[in-house]
């Protein structure tokens, strides 16, 4: 899908394109404050973090607005947890130290109820992407997990079987969908062009098929505005 | 009971039972080396596979990466296939606890192995004997699955344990296919195999039961040959074969001189009966004879008288004449046989012959002269001949062969004419014999007599169609020749 969407820029922006992929937020960063790299899809949190360093380029419009939820997801056989303190003493999952919603949010949650976020759980690792959170409770390893609803919801199509082993059993509030963020080293001529291209791709069929295929509506232009929630988090947490 | 049943049966079933116990033997051997070959390739293989595991995971305990690891654990169930479901992949952290398992359902996280089952338990007492970098593997009849624990350790640092968990019943449901695999292969074998024996068997035993059958028939006299060829082959059935055909010959001998024995000895009574008739009828006959005689020469008998006399005279003689062909006296002094002897007897036969139409072939071998009695031999030789002449009938064939071999006077007589019947054959020298179609029926009588009394023999035999009478008679035998 990654090499469609790569012969679909090239053609657009009329320049070669090269997509690296890492498995983990930190290296993307450390990528992108390294200057490899011109653009980034990155997490809420990364994006924030980063701060000076990247602009916001674009924000993918999931179910109509630039925006998803954190789920706290369960195991389909735990009929019983209501909230993310009803896991106290069992393992957790979290998806990427710098996921809001795969661990800023669980974290904030148990900070809000007043629990210490590093003995709540009886053990936590991290699983390094929000996909394989779902496998990690869909299998039993862990008791719990925080996802990003995008990820859910686009795996429920994918892999129904795999997601129905879990259950949902919290919506966060709404956050600002992970935004397409560019180097502030990238010239303001490349970051419009990209942008275009971007805003434009639902336009035309080749670009509808790749939003299909990414269950995306399109992209649009977001405000650093919408990751204000993620942000306090991040201050109540002691993240920033 | 059984051991009565005929061989027929018995062999085919002893057969079948060393076929039936041979597989069964042979069968449970396999298996238990199949057995055997499986939970060994099962133990070598888990060791295998926990070997290619500890190293990455290794690397994941040293990073804490329980993510990393459950992946690595679960790998070899990634196609979930069915028969990998019953193994299961356990990680114990240092202290013992679990730290990941490919079955995180069944062991969870941080479990302690006691809180898993009693075989979980053993396990750990085993553990906690040998923690040394060498594979532990518990596999007791008593627990439900077999375990090898082996170190997750790098350069003696030890982070963890893994253990490979096999499920005996997985074991036992591979042992079943092959198990059933073998019972279909052994019943196959079975199924081809006891047919074999059954016809085996009964080829075996057929040639047996034959012989079996006709030595029961003995008794009742039935003593042919086994047909030639029943069985070409000269193991012991075919000697024994060989050996039924020589006893039945010789029983059939022994009958046939049991029988020649009795006809001998009625013979013999016969003649001596008829011997001692004759002379009790001999001497007054003799008597009434000379009575006439004299009344004839002495008396004048009128014409009445004369014709009584010549009746009665008639009839004397005729009673002397068969008296004395009864009374065969072979001691009577005699001439040696000439050729001349033979040529007479031919000139003899010749008219009868001829008015039968009867062609009669002599073939002669004789030297001119032989130590025999001339005028017995003669008659003998007229009786044989004339009886031959009537029975060829008109236009039959009557051939005479006579000859010396190896010391002994042979004289044949064959007609072609119709064959005798087995009753006549029986009585065929006996006096008075109501065979006879012409004459009193002393004929063939008469040569007996002259022939035994010679110390010869005489028989009648039937073959290709021609009767034939064989007469043979020692050279050396003792004459009195004037």
């Amino acid at each position: 899908m990654l090499a469609e969407w790569k012969i679909y820029l090239e053609s657009k922006l009329k320049r070669p394109v090269v997509f690296v992929q890492r498995d983990s937020y930190r290296e993307t960063m450390d990528l992108i404050q390294k200057e490899t790299l011109d653009f980034a899809w990155l997490c809420d949190y990364p994006y924030l973090a980063l701060g000076d360093e990247v602009r916001l380029l674009s924000v993918a419009s999931y179910k109509g607005k630039p925006a998803y939820q954190s789920y706290l997801i369960v195991p389909s056989s735990d009929t019983q947890s209501k909230t993310i303190t009803d896991l106290e003493g069992k393992v957790f999952a979290y998806a990427d130290p710098h996921s809001n919603t795969g661990y800023v949010v669980p974290r904030y949650l148990l900070k809000k109820a007043n629990k210490d976020t590093n003995s709540f759980f009886r053990r936590t690792f991290f699983t390094w992407s929000h996909h394989k959170a779902i496998q990690a409770v869909a299998s039993g390893l862990a008791q719990g997990a925080a996802i990003d609803s995008y990820v859910w919801e686009t795996l429920q199509r994918v892999n129904p079987a795999l997601v129905a082993k879990t259950r949902v059993v919290w919506k966060s509030p709404e956050y600002g969908f992970p935004p397409i963020v560019a180097h502030r080293q990238v010239g303001s001529k490349d970051f419009a062009e990209f942008q275009a291209v971007l805003f434009n791709m639902h336009r035309d069929p080749a670009g509808r098929a790749l939003l299909e295929k990414l269950n995306l509506d399109g992209f649009v232009a977001g405000s650093p505005r919408m990751y204000q929630n993620v942000a306090e988090m991040m201050r109540v947490l002691g993240d920033s | 009971m059984l051991f009565n049943l005929s061989l027929r049966y018995k062999l085919p079933i002893w057969g079948s039972l060393l076929i039936v116990v041979t597989a069964l033997v042979l069968t449970a051997s396999l298996m238990a080396q199949a057995w055997d070959n499986l939970r060994r390739d099962t133990l070598k293989s888990a060791e295998d596979l926990g070997r290619t595991m500890a190293r990455p995971l290794f690397t994941a305990l040293l990073h804490d990466d329980v993510w990393r690891a459950y992946e690595t654990v679960s790998l070899p169930f990634a196609d979930s296939k069915e028969s990998e479901l019953a193994k299961s992949l356990l990680v114990l952290d240092a202290s013992g606890l679990v730290y990941v398992s490919s079955d995180p359902e069944t062991h969870p996280i941080l479990t302690d192995l006691n809180g898993l089952g009693s075989d979980y338990q053993e396990l750990k007492q085993r553990l906690a004997v040998g923690r040394d970098s060498t594979p532990v593997v518990l596999d007791r009849s008593d627990i439900p699955h077999i375990f090898i624990a082996l170190p997750i350790a790098n350069d003696s640092i030890r982070l963890g344990t893994l253990i490979v968990a096999y499920d005996k019943d997985l074991l036992w449901q591979r042992f079943a296919i092959l198990i059933e695999r073998a019972v279909w292969i052994t019943l196959l074998v079975l199924a081809v195999l006891l047919p074999i024996n059954w016809y085996w068997g009964g080829r075996m035993v057929a040639p047996l039961r034959l012989v079996t059958r006709r030595l029961s028939r003995i008794g009742s006299g039935d003593l042919d040959n086994l047909e030639p060829g029943l069985y070409p082959y000269r193991d012991e059935i075919g000697q024994l074969y060989a050996a039924y055909d020589q006893m039945a010959v010789e029983l059939r001998e022994k009958v046939a001189l049991k029988q020649e024995v009795i006809k001998t000895e009625r013979m013999a009574a016969v003649g001596r009966l008829t011997a001692s008739i004759a002379h009790e009828i001999n001497n007054p006959l003799g008597g009434m004879l000379n009575a006439i005689s004299t009344l004839k020469r002495y008396g004048q008998p009128d014409p009445q008288t004369q014709k009584t006399i010549a009746l009665l005279e008639r009839g004397l003689s005729q009673i002397r004449e068969t008296v004395g062909a009864l009374l065969v006296e072979a001691k009577v002094k005699t001439r040696p046989l000439t050729g001349q002897d033979i040529e007479d007897v031919r000139v003899l036969v010749a008219p009868t012959a001829n008015k039968a139409k009867a062609a009669v072939e002599w073939q002669i071998d004789l030297p001119t002269s032989l130590p025999l009695p001339s005028t017995l031999i003669r008659q003998v030789l007229i009786n044989l001949t004339f009886n031959a002449i009537q029975a060829a009938g008109t236009g039959g064939k009557v051939a005479i062969k006579l000859g010396v071999v190896s010391g002994r006077f042979n004289l044949c007589v064959e007609n072609d004419g119709k064959l005798l019947s087995d009753e006549q054959r029986d009585s065929l020298f006996e006096p008075f014999s109501r065979f006879s179609e012409h004459g009193h029926g002393l004929g063939l009588w008469i040569c007996y007599q002259i022939v035994t009394q010679l110390d010869g023999e005489i028989r009648a035999e039937t073959r290709d169609g021609l009767t034939r009478f064989l007469v043979s008679l020692p050279l050396e035998c003792e004459i009195a020749t004037n």
